[in-house]
Protein backbone atom coordinates (compact mmCIF):
# COMPACT_ATOMS: atom_id res chain seq x y z
CA UNK A 1 0.00 0.00 0.00
CA UNK A 2 1.28 3.44 -0.91
CA UNK A 3 2.31 5.57 2.04
CA UNK A 4 1.49 9.29 1.86
CA UNK A 5 3.05 11.61 4.42
CA UNK A 6 1.02 14.45 5.93
CA UNK A 7 3.07 17.16 7.62
CA UNK A 8 2.04 18.83 10.85
CA UNK A 9 3.56 22.21 11.73
CA UNK A 10 2.61 24.16 14.86
CA UNK A 11 -0.64 25.82 13.76
CA UNK A 12 -1.53 23.33 11.02
CA UNK A 13 -5.30 22.79 11.03
CA UNK A 14 -6.18 20.42 8.22
CA UNK A 15 -3.71 17.57 8.71
CA UNK A 16 -6.39 15.19 9.95
CA UNK A 17 -8.68 15.93 7.04
CA UNK A 18 -5.76 15.44 4.66
CA UNK A 19 -4.90 12.11 6.30
CA UNK A 20 -8.52 11.04 6.03
CA UNK A 21 -8.57 11.95 2.33
CA UNK A 22 -5.45 9.85 1.83
CA UNK A 23 -7.11 6.87 3.53
CA UNK A 24 -10.36 7.28 1.59
CA UNK A 25 -8.31 7.20 -1.61
CA UNK A 26 -6.88 3.86 -0.54
CA UNK A 27 -3.44 4.74 0.81
CA UNK A 28 -1.83 4.74 4.23
CA UNK A 29 -1.48 8.17 5.83
CA UNK A 30 1.83 8.71 7.63
CA UNK A 31 2.12 11.60 10.07
CA UNK A 32 5.25 13.68 9.54
CA UNK A 33 6.36 16.10 12.25
CA UNK A 34 7.87 19.48 11.40
CA UNK A 35 10.82 19.02 13.75
CA UNK A 36 11.69 15.54 12.47
CA UNK A 37 14.09 15.70 9.51
CA UNK A 38 12.93 12.32 8.25
CA UNK A 39 10.32 11.43 5.64
CA UNK A 40 10.04 7.86 6.96
CA UNK A 41 10.17 6.45 3.45
CA UNK A 42 6.85 7.91 2.26
CA UNK A 43 5.95 7.81 -1.45
CA UNK A 44 4.43 11.31 -1.53
CA UNK A 45 3.84 14.24 0.82
CA UNK A 46 0.89 16.53 1.54
CA UNK A 47 1.48 19.92 3.18
CA UNK A 48 -1.95 20.71 4.61
CA UNK A 49 -3.68 23.99 5.35
CA UNK A 50 -3.81 26.04 8.49
CA UNK A 51 -1.86 28.91 9.98
CA UNK A 52 1.56 27.41 10.61
CA UNK A 53 3.48 29.51 13.12
CA UNK A 54 0.47 31.83 13.23
CA UNK A 55 1.37 33.17 9.76
CA UNK A 56 4.01 35.22 11.59
CA UNK A 57 6.48 37.07 9.36
CA UNK A 58 4.62 35.92 6.20
CA UNK A 59 2.27 33.00 5.61
CA UNK A 60 4.45 29.89 5.30
CA UNK A 61 7.69 31.80 5.86
CA UNK A 62 8.82 30.19 9.10
CA UNK A 63 7.65 26.68 8.18
CA UNK A 64 10.05 26.79 5.27
CA UNK A 65 12.92 26.54 7.76
CA UNK A 66 11.47 23.55 9.66
CA UNK A 67 13.77 20.49 9.67
CA UNK A 68 11.27 18.38 7.72
CA UNK A 69 11.18 20.95 4.91
CA UNK A 70 14.84 20.45 4.01
CA UNK A 71 14.08 16.78 3.38
CA UNK A 72 10.94 17.62 1.39
CA UNK A 73 12.74 20.14 -0.82
CA UNK A 74 15.52 17.62 -1.61
CA UNK A 75 13.03 14.83 -2.28
CA UNK A 76 10.84 17.09 -4.43
CA UNK A 77 13.85 17.88 -6.61
CA UNK A 78 14.31 14.12 -7.02
CA UNK A 79 10.67 13.73 -8.15
CA UNK A 80 8.74 12.97 -4.96
CA UNK A 81 5.09 14.02 -5.46
CA UNK A 82 4.31 16.95 -3.13
CA UNK A 83 0.92 18.64 -2.75
CA UNK A 84 0.60 21.96 -0.90
CA UNK A 85 -2.92 23.00 0.07
CA UNK A 86 -3.63 26.59 1.17
CA UNK A 87 -0.99 27.24 3.84
CA UNK A 88 0.91 24.31 2.33
CA UNK A 89 0.92 26.16 -1.00
CA UNK A 90 2.26 29.23 0.78
CA UNK A 91 5.02 27.07 2.31
CA UNK A 92 5.93 25.71 -1.15
CA UNK A 93 6.33 29.23 -2.56
CA UNK A 94 8.41 30.32 0.43
CA UNK A 95 10.56 27.21 -0.06
CA UNK A 96 11.03 28.17 -3.74
CA UNK A 97 9.55 24.90 -4.97
CA UNK A 98 6.85 26.94 -6.72
CA UNK A 99 7.09 30.51 -8.07
CA UNK A 100 5.12 33.54 -6.92
CA UNK A 101 3.62 34.29 -3.55
CA UNK A 102 0.34 34.90 -1.76
CA UNK A 103 -0.66 38.24 -0.26
CA UNK A 104 -3.77 39.33 1.63
CA UNK A 105 -7.06 38.92 -0.28
CA UNK A 106 -7.79 42.07 -2.32
CA UNK A 107 -11.02 42.67 -0.35
CA UNK A 108 -9.15 42.16 2.97
CA UNK A 109 -11.71 39.70 4.34
CA UNK A 110 -11.38 36.05 5.19
CA UNK A 111 -13.26 34.12 2.53
CA UNK A 112 -14.99 30.76 2.94
CA UNK A 113 -17.03 29.42 0.05
CA UNK A 114 -17.65 26.50 -2.23
CA UNK A 115 -15.45 27.41 -5.17
CA UNK A 116 -15.66 26.25 -8.76
CA UNK A 117 -12.28 25.61 -10.41
CA UNK A 118 -11.26 24.53 -13.87
CA UNK A 119 -8.62 21.82 -14.10
CA UNK A 120 -6.20 23.05 -16.74
CA UNK A 121 -3.35 20.54 -16.52
CA UNK A 122 -4.09 16.84 -16.06
CA UNK A 123 -0.48 15.71 -16.50
CA UNK A 124 0.64 16.38 -12.94
CA UNK A 125 1.05 13.70 -10.28
CA UNK A 126 -1.99 15.10 -8.47
CA UNK A 127 -4.43 15.71 -11.34
CA UNK A 128 -4.16 12.77 -13.73
CA UNK A 129 -7.57 11.39 -12.72
CA UNK A 130 -9.30 14.58 -13.91
CA UNK A 131 -10.20 15.50 -17.48
CA UNK A 132 -8.77 18.56 -19.18
CA UNK A 133 -11.00 21.59 -18.64
CA UNK A 134 -13.20 19.82 -16.08
CA UNK A 135 -15.04 22.04 -13.61
CA UNK A 136 -14.78 20.90 -10.00
CA UNK A 137 -16.16 22.34 -6.75
CA UNK A 138 -14.11 22.35 -3.56
CA UNK A 139 -14.16 24.56 -0.45
CA UNK A 140 -11.97 27.66 -0.36
CA UNK A 141 -11.09 29.37 2.92
CA UNK A 142 -8.28 31.84 3.37
CA UNK A 143 -7.13 35.28 4.35
CA UNK A 144 -3.88 35.51 2.38
CA UNK A 145 -5.00 33.85 -0.83
CA UNK A 146 -4.23 36.42 -3.51
CA UNK A 147 -1.72 34.78 -5.83
CA UNK A 148 0.85 37.23 -7.19
CA UNK A 149 3.92 36.95 -9.39
CA UNK A 150 5.59 39.25 -11.88
CA UNK A 151 4.25 39.33 -15.45
CA UNK A 152 7.21 37.38 -16.83
CA UNK A 153 6.64 34.55 -14.34
CA UNK A 154 2.90 34.54 -15.09
CA UNK A 155 3.57 34.38 -18.84
CA UNK A 156 6.02 31.55 -18.25
CA UNK A 157 3.51 29.60 -16.15
CA UNK A 158 0.81 30.04 -18.78
CA UNK A 159 3.15 29.26 -21.66
CA UNK A 160 4.38 26.05 -20.07
CA UNK A 161 0.90 24.90 -19.06
CA UNK A 162 1.81 25.13 -15.39
CA UNK A 163 -1.43 26.83 -14.34
CA UNK A 164 -3.19 23.74 -12.99
CA UNK A 165 -6.34 25.32 -11.54
CA UNK A 166 -8.14 28.57 -12.28
CA UNK A 167 -11.01 30.15 -10.37
CA UNK A 168 -14.24 30.04 -12.32
CA UNK A 169 -17.37 32.23 -12.07
CA UNK A 170 -15.73 34.54 -9.52
CA UNK A 171 -12.18 35.49 -8.57
CA UNK A 172 -12.52 35.19 -4.79
CA UNK A 173 -9.30 36.92 -3.71
CA UNK A 174 -7.90 38.98 -6.58
CA UNK A 175 -5.40 36.34 -7.69
CA UNK A 176 -3.46 37.29 -10.83
CA UNK A 177 -5.12 35.85 -13.91
CA UNK A 178 -7.52 33.91 -11.71
CA UNK A 179 -4.82 31.42 -10.78
CA UNK A 180 -5.86 29.00 -8.02
CA UNK A 181 -3.06 26.45 -8.33
CA UNK A 182 0.21 25.80 -10.18
CA UNK A 183 2.81 23.11 -10.67
CA UNK A 184 6.57 22.95 -11.09
CA UNK A 185 8.11 22.14 -14.46
CA UNK A 186 8.33 18.41 -13.67
CA UNK A 187 4.69 18.18 -12.57
CA UNK A 188 5.41 16.44 -9.26
CA UNK A 189 4.91 19.52 -7.06
CA UNK A 190 1.44 21.09 -7.06
CA UNK A 191 0.13 23.90 -4.87
CA UNK A 192 -3.35 25.41 -4.66
CA UNK A 193 -5.32 27.62 -2.30
CA UNK A 194 -8.65 25.71 -2.30
CA UNK A 195 -9.10 22.58 -0.19
CA UNK A 196 -9.66 19.30 -2.07
CA UNK A 197 -9.31 17.36 1.20
CA UNK A 198 -12.61 18.86 2.38
CA UNK A 199 -14.49 17.38 -0.60
CA UNK A 200 -13.76 13.66 -0.40
CA UNK A 201 -16.73 12.05 1.31
CA UNK A 202 -20.47 12.38 0.72
CA UNK A 203 -22.16 14.05 3.68
CA UNK A 204 -19.22 16.31 4.51
CA UNK A 205 -18.32 18.15 1.34
CA UNK A 206 -19.78 20.91 -0.81
CA UNK A 207 -23.12 20.56 -2.56
CA UNK A 208 -22.83 18.20 -5.50
CA UNK A 209 -24.77 16.78 -8.41
CA UNK A 210 -26.56 14.30 -6.17
CA UNK A 211 -27.75 16.77 -3.56
CA UNK A 212 -26.52 18.86 -0.66
CA UNK A 213 -23.09 17.90 0.74
CA UNK A 214 -22.56 15.15 -1.82
CA UNK A 215 -19.61 16.76 -3.59
CA UNK A 216 -16.47 14.63 -3.63
CA UNK A 217 -14.56 16.38 -6.41
CA UNK A 218 -11.43 16.58 -4.26
CA UNK A 219 -10.92 12.85 -3.87
CA UNK A 220 -9.28 12.44 -7.25
CA UNK A 221 -6.26 14.50 -6.13
CA UNK A 222 -5.43 11.60 -3.87
CA UNK A 223 -6.31 8.80 -6.27
CA UNK A 224 -4.28 10.61 -8.95
CA UNK A 225 -1.10 10.39 -6.94
CA UNK A 226 -1.66 6.70 -6.26
CA UNK A 227 -1.98 6.09 -9.99
CA UNK A 228 1.07 8.24 -10.62
CA UNK A 229 3.05 6.11 -8.15
CA UNK A 230 2.14 2.78 -9.76
CA UNK A 231 2.07 4.14 -13.30
CA UNK B 1 23.89 46.67 23.30
CA UNK B 2 23.35 47.61 19.68
CA UNK B 3 20.34 47.50 17.47
CA UNK B 4 19.92 47.22 13.71
CA UNK B 5 16.71 48.23 11.97
CA UNK B 6 15.58 46.45 8.80
CA UNK B 7 12.72 48.12 6.93
CA UNK B 8 10.72 45.97 4.51
CA UNK B 9 8.06 47.34 2.16
CA UNK B 10 5.73 45.72 -0.37
CA UNK B 11 7.12 46.13 -3.89
CA UNK B 12 5.75 49.23 -5.64
CA UNK B 13 4.08 47.14 -8.34
CA UNK B 14 2.37 44.89 -5.78
CA UNK B 15 -1.03 46.15 -4.73
CA UNK B 16 -0.92 46.68 -0.97
CA UNK B 17 -4.42 45.83 0.29
CA UNK B 18 -3.66 46.83 3.87
CA UNK B 19 -2.25 50.20 2.84
CA UNK B 20 -5.27 50.76 0.64
CA UNK B 21 -7.63 50.06 3.54
CA UNK B 22 -5.72 52.47 5.77
CA UNK B 23 -5.79 55.08 3.00
CA UNK B 24 -9.56 54.67 2.83
CA UNK B 25 -9.95 55.14 6.59
CA UNK B 26 -7.79 58.27 6.98
CA UNK B 27 -10.16 60.77 5.30
CA UNK B 28 -13.04 59.43 7.35
CA UNK B 29 -11.08 60.41 10.46
CA UNK B 30 -10.32 63.88 9.21
CA UNK B 31 -6.95 63.17 7.58
CA UNK B 32 -7.74 64.14 4.02
CA UNK B 33 -4.21 65.30 3.26
CA UNK B 34 -2.81 61.89 2.32
CA UNK B 35 -3.22 60.66 -1.23
CA UNK B 36 -1.95 57.14 -0.56
CA UNK B 37 -0.65 54.77 2.12
CA UNK B 38 1.65 51.79 1.89
CA UNK B 39 2.16 49.56 4.90
CA UNK B 40 5.44 47.77 5.55
CA UNK B 41 7.35 46.09 8.34
CA UNK B 42 10.12 47.26 10.64
CA UNK B 43 12.38 44.67 12.25
CA UNK B 44 14.66 45.54 15.17
CA UNK B 45 17.58 43.13 15.48
CA UNK B 46 19.43 43.36 18.79
CA UNK B 47 23.05 42.38 19.31
CA UNK B 48 25.01 42.07 22.52
CA UNK B 49 28.00 44.07 21.32
CA UNK B 50 28.39 47.09 19.07
CA UNK B 51 26.94 47.20 15.57
CA UNK B 52 29.88 46.46 13.29
CA UNK B 53 30.10 46.26 9.50
CA UNK B 54 29.86 42.46 9.83
CA UNK B 55 26.69 42.78 11.86
CA UNK B 56 25.19 45.13 9.26
CA UNK B 57 26.16 42.72 6.48
CA UNK B 58 24.51 39.85 8.36
CA UNK B 59 21.39 41.98 8.88
CA UNK B 60 21.27 42.75 5.16
CA UNK B 61 21.59 39.03 4.37
CA UNK B 62 18.87 38.13 6.88
CA UNK B 63 16.72 40.87 5.37
CA UNK B 64 17.06 39.42 1.89
CA UNK B 65 16.82 35.74 2.82
CA UNK B 66 14.38 35.59 5.73
CA UNK B 67 12.76 38.87 6.72
CA UNK B 68 11.51 39.66 3.22
CA UNK B 69 10.15 37.66 0.32
CA UNK B 70 11.74 39.13 -2.81
CA UNK B 71 8.70 38.14 -4.87
CA UNK B 72 6.48 40.63 -3.06
CA UNK B 73 8.74 42.78 -0.89
CA UNK B 74 11.88 44.93 -0.94
CA UNK B 75 14.33 45.57 1.88
CA UNK B 76 14.35 49.38 1.67
CA UNK B 77 16.75 50.19 4.51
CA UNK B 78 19.20 48.50 6.89
CA UNK B 79 20.77 50.79 9.48
CA UNK B 80 21.99 51.02 13.04
CA UNK B 81 19.42 52.40 15.44
CA UNK B 82 21.40 54.98 17.39
CA UNK B 83 18.59 56.04 19.68
CA UNK B 84 18.71 54.66 23.18
CA UNK B 85 15.58 52.51 23.37
CA UNK B 86 15.41 52.44 27.15
CA UNK B 87 16.07 56.14 27.47
CA UNK B 88 18.55 55.60 30.31
CA UNK B 89 21.69 56.80 28.58
CA UNK B 90 24.89 54.93 27.85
Amino acid sequence: MARIGVVTFPGTLDDRDAARAVRLAGAEAVSLWHADADLHGVDAVVLPGGFSYGDYLRAGAISRFAPVMGEIVDAAHRGLPVLGICNGFQVLTEAHLLPGSMIKNDHLHFVCREQVLSVENVDTAWTRDYTQGERITVPLKNQDGQYVADERTLDELEGEGRVVFRYQDVNPNGSRRGIAGITNAAGNVVGLMPHPEHAVEAGFGPDGAHGPRTGTDGLRFFTSVLHALVG
Amino acid sequence: MGRVVVDVMPKPEILDPQGKAVAGALPRLGFGQFAGVRQGKRFELEVDGPVTEEILAAARAAGEQVLSNPVIEDVVAVYEDVEDPAGVGA
